[in-house]
């Protein structure tokens, strides 16, 4: 899957009208698409397992906070394109081993939520945990985004 | 057989502490029940299960990681999550077994040895 291109359309400044955002943004990335490989991804759009992120800005930190239960950390996907976050992944169906779901709330399927940055971060020290199903992404800010005091001489 | 997936609305009734109803799964096998529960954000040290009138409650307190910095965009909710559901009379309540991985819980319910279903060959 080419996941690039879907990392540099423009993104909205969040706001709280962000869930039509998301919505303009799936229909956006779907008529981009190929025909087929965009009825593949339909789905996601209908089910809507959009995971709750929060955001912090410290003074040298910018740190994103995602709510993913029961995931498989190799199944988390986090880049970093144009000041752009995107965490992305997959969570696949268990087997019910031969058993009757007799109610299904949890979604399963893919994800993908992508934020715009608000200050420049340095990409070469991104770290992330994932920790009792919340992931933790900790960007350092560049140099030059750091706030600095000046002192008059 | 439906009893466990029927939830008791009002055993939210009386409480100070706000709850949030987390999402669940119900798988039925042969041998029992397997729910799924999703409680990002809680240990084992702040999960509570207890069994009551037939009623199952789980409790899920979250720890969240603390954050340095100002909140610039917020979606989730700080608040502990609880559910509760009805059992069927067919499950052995002293043999729920639970387990919590990642934020999601999983219990185990057996039924009773007297209803799983039998082969019965004739000879």
């Amino acid at each position: 899957m080419d996941l690039i291109r879907y990392q540099t359309r423009d993104l909205a400044p969040w706001s709280a009208l962000d869930r039509w955002g998301n919505l303009r943004d799936e229909l956006n990335s779907f008529f981009e698409m190929p025909f087929w490989s965009g009825f593949a991804r339909a789905g996601q759009l209908f089910t809507g397992w959009s995971p709750a992120l929060d955001l912090y800005e410290s003074g040298d930190n910018v740190v994103a906070v995602v709510e993913l239960p029961g995931m498989r950390k190799e199944d988390i996907d986090i880049s970093l394109h144009d000041g752009t976050l995107t965490i992305s992944g997959e969570r696949k169906r268990e087997s019910t081993g031969g058993g009757k779901a007799q109610r299904t709330e949890r979604y399963v399927g893919t994800f993908r939520r992508s934020i715009a940055l608000p200050t420049r971060v340095d990409a070469d020290k991104v770290t992330a945990t994932y920790q009792d199903g919340i992931l933790k992404v900790t960007l350092p800010k560049a140099e030059e985004a750091k706030p600095k005091q000046i002192q008059v001489s | 057989m439906n009893t466990l997936t029927r939830e008791t609305r009002d055993g939210d009734r009386a409480q100070a502490e706000q709850f949030i109803s987390p999402p669940a799964s119900v798988i039925e096998g042969a041998d029992g029940y397997t729910l799924e529960v999703e409680m990002p954000g809680v240990t084992k040290d702040g999960f509570d299960i207890s069994f009551e009138n037939n009623e199952l409650t789980i409790i899920g307190r979250r720890s969240l990681p603390a954050v340095e910095g100002m909140l610039i965009h917020h979606e989730s909710r700080p608040d502990n999550f609880r559910r509760t559901f009805e059992l069927d009379p067919s499950i052995d309540a002293n043999k729920i077994s639970a387990k919590i991985e990642h934020g999601l819980v999983t219990l185990t319910l057996p039924k009773a040895e007297h209803v799983k279903p039998r082969k019965i060959t004739v000879s």
